[in-house]
């Protein structure tokens, strides 16, 4: 790593506190900056001001390692052509906003967003409702081969997908599945079940008895005590596993590639994007690529930095467990 | 009563299970059955050939080199990543200055960086895979620019091009994905611990190494080990059969240098018309899997005991 690269250079990180110096503060015109990085109090050691320049100065440069290609995709994808490479570090000289129409309609890059949103939409309700269903049963009532069928869900978490995909290609055909919508987020919500069921097994467990039990009293049934008083109550729950569903789904690759190859325009927007990066690849259009990339990019930044917490929140939680 | 409740449970685990099965299980099932067969895939047709694929791997050099990098990944991925989510997470949480109060604290702005840190998690894999891809270009890309710009313009690697270094290049951008996720993680991890045991610590004039080997890592090793087996099963499965199959040029090649296990099950199957051969290799890629488990689970238990 190139931790070693002097944090003084960054931008963003206070100027003239070489590592070593044991002078608790360098009087300057940059006082005031000086200020808000280190408390003026607490006898100033040396090993903390030492650390707080350097832990600064590495994270940044993380954090620039981060950004960059991001920002460098955006940038490029209002470059021309002959800008991205004849300078593929510049700013572009004029907003080529064609590049974004050009990748929307004649990339199909909106059917492929499109297409994703279909699929997923479905198949994250069907996840989260049967999901729900499978765990609260499996969570909540004794019954004989309880534990071998929720070991046979939980199971499914550690196999190698790729090793049914061979099989599970001809199960879809048999079926007349293979590129159709219904088919595909059948397979979406089957390869989710595992860790939906795991997750949401658990969270039910934790949930009080006694209101349920008050409701089968006031002669509501099983049905109605789930629908009305269980998955409200499960809120929190449901909406971590959700989070960490749709991002999946969304994200998913590996089964469209297998399974959804026979019409073009059915393309999931990642197999979209791959198909259009060997394509435009042979083609030449690289500011497009560079457009169909930011399309595909640009709203699952916004959204994450608009449900940040609940995002983290939920991808987090079921490592966490 | 007893009857309704039996009734739910049907209804309730029927079409969840229903579909878990076809879709999930049975495959499973066949794939195993398959691996004995010498089925093309294309027809309907096959003969049992008992462990004939599985010799055929002892003689195929491809699927050895897939293994090798597979494992390759296996045992640096986890450890890359994970030693630098640690590393983050550590500077973000305790790396700061020490405040009036507080005994120790994270860096100013550490909530701002778990969020910058945490993008690429959120973007899939084809759009990181082919970020790098760009980046990775040697006419056009990035990184040979920006080594032309600061003076290196003789230094033009030919990055996934080159057998040498291709694997590399594929698992930085791996790297480059996950490690937010545990900086986050850890962070979540590191800021339950109580802070009277980094006071305690302090008093007895540890330094911040210390802390963090004897106080930080021993109290989050549980979250250390899930995220082990978590980063482990990427290695082998659906991450890096992506980031393989869209940035390798081959794909799996230069020379394949970069074939790994779960990219060679996929070109045998729906390339070469082997499916047989290709569920063997699968099954394979099952057992490295079901090892690494039962290891990193053991591991860790060893590791607990200590304290």
């Amino acid at each position: 790593m190139s931790a070693q690269t002097d944090p003084a250079d960054l931008p963003g990180v206070t100027k003239r506190q070489g590592p070593g110096s044991g002078t608790p503060r360098l009087p300057g015109p940059r006082g005031g900056r000086d200020r808000k990085v280190g408390a003026p109090s607490g006898g100033g050691s040396g090993e903390g001001r030492v650390l707080n320049v350097f832990s600064h100065g590495v994270l940044v440069i993380w954090g620039l390692l981060v950004t960059m290609p991001l920002l460098w995709a955006v940038v490029s994808s209002f470059k021309d052509d002959t800008e991205i490479f004849g300078s593929p570090w510049g700013l572009p000289s004029v907003l080529h906003f064609d590049n974004w129409s050009r990748a929307w309609d004649k990339a199909n890059m909106g059917q492929y967003f499109f297409n994703s949103l279909i699929v997923v939409g479905g198949s994250l309700i069907g996840t989260m409702l049967l999901g729900a269903m499978a765990a609260y049963v499996l969570a909540r009532f004794d019954f004989p081969g309880n534990r071998f069928v929720y070991f046979l869900f939980v199971g499914g978490m550690g196999f190698p997908v790729i090793l049914a995909l061979v099989p599970l290609f001809f199960v879809m055909k048999n079926m007349a599945l293979l590129d159709t919508y219904h088919g595909l987020i059948l397979v979406y919500i089957a390869y989710s079940l595992p860790f939906t069921v795991f997750f949401l097994s658990g969270f039910f467990r934790t949930l009080p008895t006694s209101v349920a039990e008050a409701a089968l009293i006031d002669g509501a049934s099983h049905t109605r005590t789930f629908f009305q008083v269980m998955l409200p109550m499960a809120k929190p729950g449901l909406i971590s596993v959700g989070i960490f569903n749709f991002l999946g789904q969304w994200n998913q690759y590996l089964l469209p590639t297998v399974l959804n190859v026979g019409d073009p325009d059915k393309k999931m927007l990642t197999q979209g994007l791959v198909a259009l990066a060997v394509s435009q690849g042979y083609k030449g259009d690289w500011s497009g690529l560079f457009a169909g990339l930011t399309i595909a990019m640009l709203p699952v930044l916004a959204a994450y930095i608009v449900f940040q917490r609940q995002v983290v929140a939920g991808l987090t939680a079921g490592a966490l467990k | 009563m007893k009857h309704g409740k039996y009734r739910f449970i049907a209804g309730f685990l029927a079409l969840p299970l229903a579909i878990y099965a076809i879709f999930v299980i049975s495959p499973f099932v066949q794939a195993i059955y398959y691996s004995f067969t010498d089925w093309t895939g294309l027809s309907p047709d096959m003969k049992m050939v008992g462990f004939d694929n599985y010799a055929r791997l002892f003689r195929d050099d491809v699927f050895w080199a897939a293994v090798g990098n597979s494992v390759t990944l296996l045992l640096l991925l986890p450890v890359v990543t994970l030693s630098l989510g640690l590393f983050f997470a550590f500077m973000l949480n305790v790396g700061g200055r020490r405040r009036r109060k507080a005994v120790i604290g994270g860096v100013r702005g550490s909530g701002a960086y778990k969020i910058l840190y945490f993008f690429p998690q959120v973007l899939s894999v084809p759009i990181v895979a082919l970020l790098f891809q760009f980046a990775y270009n040697p006419e056009s890309g990035a990184l040979n620019a920006f080594f032309k710009a600061v003076g290196l313009g003789r230094v033009q690697p030919d990055w996934l091009g080159d057998p040498q270094i291709a694997l590399w290049c594929v698992m930085a951008a791996m790297v480059w994905a996950n490690v937010g996720f545990y900086v986050v993680l850890f962070s979540a991890g590191m800021s339950s611990i109580p802070k009277d045991f980094y006071e305690a610590a302090l008093l007895d004039g540890a330094n911040r190494l210390n802390t963090f080997f004897r106080i930080t890592l021993p109290l989050l090793w549980d979250t250390v080990q899930t995220g082990w087996i978590y980063m482990g099963i990427l290695a082998l499965d659906v991450s890096a059969f992506a980031f393989v199959q869209i940035m390798s040029v081959g794909p799996g090649g230069p020379d394949y240098a970069t074939e790994v296990l779960p990219l060679y099950v996929y070109q045998k199957t729906f390339r070469d018309g082997q499916a047989g051969y290709a569920t063997a290799i699968g099954v394979s890629l099952l057992i490295v899997t079901l090892v690494f488990s039962a290891v990193v689970l053991r591991l860790g238990r060893r590791e607990r005991l200590e304290f």
